[in-house]
């Protein structure tokens, strides 16, 4: 695979990628790009209805077609017959029920990619239909049909603190928000490569999150031990919380093992749509209570996500965005109920941001709107609550780490906005709606908004997420070189860069190899949750210390053969949430504040983002560049979320599975972004990081959608802003009935409740 | 495997065209492709074009401008900047990518209510020319051509050669909306082409109807006024009668309602651009 | 049906479905991987390459049409090391995945071998059909004055 050998500079310095250069010239390996000698393409039968019983399956066609090696179905699944994440309730091929469209039914193996397909189009699937369940609120009723047999909570989250009916506000605001079905779109679609091996075992190569999630999730359904199920780092092409949950993986080492070849599977964008999991689709209503001096007294928040067919990682997303839904403020009285259902939608997981983003846009757009009652300036209303080192969250959590988040609003605030431009004579592309030029100065109202977020780095609630990683130095010709082996995965953001510059620091050589991640290596955990920086980049550095110890015991000398240390990264015990949703759950925190500034064309509706102004609590700069680009890029795609990008769902179908239709921002609507880091370090990390990869994405559309509002004065209250919104064409979603009542049914989260195993509980086992 | 036929001349094309009624077209292949990658498309036989020279053409006159089937839209902003109307729709199809290879033909061909280049077609009051083997061309006007989503006049034998119109002196100019701010599909778009010596103004509009459409009764009321004396509300009247007879649906790229706002407000702006135009450039 | 066509300098002979796109011509029939597959449909340009000289979404072409042709990857740009553009990226911290890299790369060299100084107008025209979904474009726009500024 990619073994990648650089010389970029150290911690603090902008180095240049040390993957970077096959990437330019088309040379890196990605998971689709993969292939070997007498290699068959995989392909998938999936689902076209959201909700059916499946009569019969008739492969008998398939089986028969020109170049089809095989075909199976869930009854050659030989192990385990369903995985996932957190509670393994998805099937790994259906068998009797399917959930969602796009759910996997049947797999085939050709000699070509086009034979593959045929076969498929051969496969005669008898179904019977069921009504889809498709609403989140429909969802909770007890009469609704149960989706899975431990019901339709997934998991019910219950956080109170003080007292709310006590509590004594001069001014409520209540509000209701909702956000649409967001896609990670990463570019590269899913692909992998199974080879099967002479042991018995499979080799995997993949593009994914996790190796080791992704091993502990095959090998129970292929029937081998985890030993014989040997997984390695293909290119990643992004991934954005869309590799978390297993794709090809499963599927290709059946195929792989069923017919003793090579197989490869990758998918075109319409299946990427459908095989994998996106960011929930949301329902907030939240009510803050403040007394006249502007301090936030109370806050209710009622909170539902559409988790779809299968759990995924869901049970933790609601965790994250229960626990941020009061936002990052100090709040003495707070009740917040948040819930997850199944539903026949496309199931929902991780995607950059984990929670966060949905109540952000609800807590920031409620925090304006009292901000207005109070006829304060939205900023100020913000200093005044804002949390700092010391404070409590509503779980109870007290802020034990760097928390400056006054600093981060300031910072925003002494941006320079961006000069004003004349109405007439700007480059057309200046104008709102862009190459279409239907604006050339008519209507622009140009507005302003701030949005303060916050979210978590690494596993939360008792998790153990700990990272390995082995630094070796070695002699070589022109003085000494060091490597790292870890199972760690880079899918863009530059982890491999931020090693090596620790390496180089740490041990002082020029010539740092990063070798392939596999899982010869112990678990690095999950690329997601902000973490790798400091987890694996915690581990590089414990063993860096260990070599230069060896070294120094060596006496400087390398003549003896290589140093290599092996350590392990632990961040610091997190608790269990309790019944009334208090401890401390989270392992560090980390504050942004963005300022966005845009021009609408208010009478066509169309939007113009003129600037984002960022300030970012990053704890210390490991890569200057490499960390402006992470903030840079999860802007961009918090600009899509505000204002294009929502997979649409009606009764269950996705109806725009492609690049047509689905919409991400192109290079015309990502304004100048002007990024500012504020570096107060996080005790417990290495060199003090944080986290810097999701922020970005968490506040970025709260801050655009503040701006639209104070453009048009309109309400605005569900994501993505539609041209219509803009123009009060389509109805406000406050007019929604009100919040469900809190005590839901069956509130007990389904694992405990249905006995099912925790997926990565399982694995932390293995570290104890 | 697909049959593919590759005439080099227009006579050979149209010989083939006539053996094989039942094979697809192909020009620039950014319509047909997304159809055969996605397999809804599954032709068992292609015509292929691009060796065509006759087609990728273009000429003009006094009395004429003629752009053939082949010519793309690239070619067109680059070498027709001149007829703003028809350069500017064409500089906003897709992305430089897709304008190096789509054609004005396969835009005509596909007949979507969307396709930027008909819209500026139906501006100009363009004839659609038809070629059939042994026949004599057909010139068929551009609203007897488009009949409806993806359908049009052309039959099984034929293929277009050119679209063909008199040249109009008078500014115009194209514009479209969509949610982002490049590479979309028009949501709504406007085409406006004056006609200085007849005192005339043309109105086309995109994504609004089952075919392009003309705001016929926009562009009586525009005729009427004194266009050296601009009434803004005069221009709103205008705006509010194109709404009134586009016929949009809603879709998944935008509501009916919007379609029709859009549409008010791109009638009152584009005529607003071309008046004010007048004068300083000619097309 | 047989088609000739020449890769980044080498020729080559493959029997294949005249509709079969070259994007994927190139990718799983001759092993080109510096064209990427993104969308299959023209929307996202990882895939594009030189047709004789026109930038083009290879995804869109189909492979009837590649007969007699000459394609050119980013491959095609590094002689022995990077080229100016290939650096720029680099320089400018415009690479994160990569996956829309090799469309880019070929979509910026191509705007600077016809337009040496664009304006920016020109450089936000050109860039628009290439989606990335990692960088938020503002580093690429960098690299793209970068390496004008480099060029020879
Ligand atoms: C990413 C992307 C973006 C796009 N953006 C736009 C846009 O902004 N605006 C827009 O209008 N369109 C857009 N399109 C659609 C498309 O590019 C245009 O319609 C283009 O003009 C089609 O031309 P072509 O030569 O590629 O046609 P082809 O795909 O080759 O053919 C299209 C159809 O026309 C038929 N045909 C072609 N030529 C002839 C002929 N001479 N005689 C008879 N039949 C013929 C073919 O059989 C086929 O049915 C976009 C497409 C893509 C993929």
């Amino acid at each position: 695979m990619n073994a990648v050998t650089g010389r970029p500079g150290r911690v603090g310095e902008s180095a240049r990628r040390i993957d970077g250069a096959p990437k330019t010239t088309g040379e890196y390996v990605y998971g689709g790009d993969l292939s070997a000698p007498w290699m068959l393409w995989g392909g998938t039968l999936r689902s076209p209805h959201a909700a059916a019983r499946i009569r019969s399956i008739d492969t008998s066609e398939a089986v028969g077609a020109p170049g089809v090696h095989a075909v199976l179905t869930a009854a050659d699944v030989p192990g385990r017959p369903t995985f996932g994440l957190e509670i393994a309730d998805q099937p790994v091929l259906a068998s009797d029920e399917v959930r969602y469209e796009g759910e996997a039914v049947a797999l085939v193996a050709a000699d070509r990619p086009e034979r593959a397909r045929a076969a498929l189009r051969l496969i005669r699937v008898e179904y019977e239909l069921l009504e889809p369940l498709v609403d989140m609120e429909l969802a909770l009723d007890p009469a609704a049909r149960p989706l899975h047999a431990f019901g339709n909570v997934l998991r019910h989250v219950h956080i109170a603190r003080g007292d709310l009916d006590a509590a004594a506000a001069d001014v409520w605001v209540s509000g209701f928000y909702e956000t649409g079905m967001q896609d990670q779109a990463p570019l590269g679609p899913e692909g992998g490569l199974a080879v099967p091996a002479s042991d018995g075992g499979v080799d995997l190569y993949v593009a994914t999150q996790w190796l080791h999630v992704d091993r502990q999730q095959i090998a129970p359904c292929l029937g081998l031990p985890e030993e014989l199920v040997r997984v390695t780092l293909a290119g990643v092409g992004g991934a954005f919380g869309s590799r978390e949950d297993v794709s090809v993986q499963i599927h290709a080492c059946l195929l792989a093992l069923r017919t003793g070849r090579p197989v490869k599977m990758s998918y075109g964008r319409e299946e990427s749509f459908h095989g994998h999991v996106h960011r929930h689709p949301s329902r907030t209503w939240i009510r803050y209570g403040a007394t006249r001096d502007g301090k936030l007294v109370a806050a209710d928040v009622r909170l539902l996500l559409d988790g779809g067919a299968y759990a995924s990682s869901s049970p933790a997303v609601l965790a994250n965005a229960s626990t941020f839904a009061a936002g990052p403020y100090e709040v003495p009285n707070v009740r917040i109920e948040g819930t997850v259902v199944y539903t026949n939608n496309p199931p929902c997981g991780a995607m950059r941001g984990f929670g966060a983003p949905q109540v952000c846009f609800a807590y920031e757009a409620a925090m304006d709107e009292l901000a207005e009652a109070l006829r304060l300036s939205p900023l100020e209303l913000r200093l005044r609550n804002v949390v700092g080192h010391g404070s409590a969250l509503p779980t109870g959590q007290v802020l034990t780490g760097s928390a400056p988040v006054r600093e981060v609003i300031e910072r925003c605030r002494a941006i320079p906005l961006p000069p004003r431009e004349p109405p007439l004579g700007r480059d057309p592309l200046d104008y709102p709606g862009g190459a279409g030029r239907a604006n050339r100065g008519e209507h622009i109202r140009r507005g302003v908004g701030f949005a303060v977020g916050f979210k978590n780095v690494a596993y939360s609630e008792g998790f153990d997420d700990a990272a390995e990683a082995t630094v070796i130095l070695s002699d070589a010709p022109n003085g000494p070189i060091a490597a790292v082996r870890t199972a760690a995965v880079d899918y863009g953001q530059g982890l491999y860069t931020v090693l090596a510059q620790i390496v180089r620091t740490e041990l002082g050589v020029e010539d740092v190899i990063v070798h392939p991640a596999t899982t010869e290596s112990g678990s690095a955990g999950s690329t997601s949750a902000s973490r790798q920086t400091t987890m694996t980049g915690g581990a590089v550095l414990e063993a860096c210390r260990a070599v230069r110890a060896e070294l120094a015991a060596r006496g400087g000398d390398l003549t003896g053969g290589p140093i290599s240390c092996t350590r392990e990264f632990h961040h610091r015990p997190t608790d269990q949430l309790d019944a009334e949703g208090q401890g401390d759950i989270h392992v560090s925190f980390a504050f942004t504040a963005q300022r966005a500034v845009v021009d609408v064309d208010t009478e066509l509706g169309l939007v113009r983002v003129v600037q984002i102004a960022a300030a970012q609590d990053i704890g210390h700069t490991i890569n200057p560049l490499g960390a402006e680009g992470q903030v840079e890029g999860g802007t961009a795609m918090g600009i899509g979320y505000a204002l294009m990008e929502e997979i649409q769902v009606e009764a269950g179908l996705i109806r725009n599975p492609s690049f047509t239709d689905y919409l991400v921002p192109t290079a015309l609507d990502v304004p100048p972004i002007v990024v500012d880091f504020v570096e107060e370090p996080e005790p417990g990390a290495p060199y003090g990081v944080k986290g810097i990869g999701e922020l970005s994405t968490v506040v970025a559309a709260p801050a655009i959608v503040a701006a639209l509002r104070h453009a048009t004065g309109r309400t605005l209250t569900r994501l993505p802003v539609r041209p219509d919104d803009l123009l009060g064409l389509r109805p406000d979603s406050t007019a929604h009935p009100r919040a469900p009542v809190p005590d839901v049914p069956g509130q007990q989260p389904v694992p405990e409740y249905a006995g099912l195993e925790l997926g990565q509980q399982e694995l932390m086992k293995g570290h104890e | 495997m697909t049959e593919a036929l590759r005439p080099k001349t227009l006579e050979e094309a149209l010989a083939l065209r006539a053996a094989h009624p039942e094979a697809t077209v192909l020009a620039g292949g950014t319509d047909l492709m997304v159809g055969v990658n996605f397999g809804r498309a599954e032709p068992a036989c292609l015509l292929d074009l691009s060796r065509l020279g006759e087609l990728t053409a273009w000429a003009r006159d006094d009395n004429c401008i003629s752009v053939g089937a082949g010519v793309t839209f690239s070619r067109i902003s680059a070498e027709l900047d001149d007829l703003t109307a028809l350069a500017e729709a064409a500089s906003t199809v897709g992305s430089p990518q897709i304008r190096n290879r789509a054609t004005l033909g396969g835009n005509i061909v596909t007949a979507s209510p969307a396709g930027d280049g008909i819209a500026a077609l139906a501006a100009y009051d363009a004839s659609i020319v038809v070629a059939r083997h042994a026949r004599a061309d057909r010139r068929i006007p551009w609203d007897e051509f488009f009949l409806g989503p993806k359908q049009t006049a052309l039959a099984d034998d034929e293929l277009v050669v050119a679209a063909e119109w008199e040249p109009v002196d008078g500014p115009g100019t194209f514009a479209k909306v969509g949610p982002r701010s490049a590479m979309v599909i028009a949501v709504a778009s406007i085409c406006v082409q004056l006609d200085e010596q007849a005192h005339d103004v043309r109105i086309a509009l995109g994504s609004v109807g089952p075919t392009v459409l003309r705001a016929t009764r926009a562009e009586q009321l525009v005729t009427q006024l004194d266009w050296n004396d601009l009434d803004e509300r005069a221009l709103q009247e205008a705006g509010a009668l194109a709404a009134a007879d586009v016929q949009p649906i809603d879709d998944l790229r935008g509501t009916a309602a919007y379609r029709r706002r859009a549409v008010e407000v791109l009638v009152r702006r584009a005529l607003a651009w071309t008046l004010a135009a007048r004068g300083k450039v000619a097309a | 049906m047989i088609v000739h066509l020449t890769v980044d300098g080498t020729t080559h002979i493959v029997d294949v479905d005249p509709l079969r796109s070259l994007a994927t011509l190139l990718r799983d029939e001759l092993g080109v991987i510096a064209v990427k597959n993104g969308c299959e449909q023209g929307e996202c340009g990882s895939c594009t390459v030189w047709l004789d000289d026109e930038l083009v979404c290879s995804c869109l072409v189909p492979a009837v049409q590649a007969d007699g042709a000459s394609v050119r990857t980013a491959a095609s740009l590094a002689n022995g090391g990077l080229d100016t553009v290939q650096e720029a990226f680099l320089d400018a911290g415009a690479v994160q995945c990569g996956y829309c890299i090799p469309g880019f790369v070929v979509t910026v060299a191509d705007l600077l071998e016809r337009d040496p100084h664009p304006s920016e107008h020109a450089v936000r025209d050109a860039l628009s059909g290439n989606v990335c979904r990692c960088t938020g474009y503002r580093k690429i726009f960098a690299a793209t004055r970068l390496a004008e500024a480099r060029r020879p």
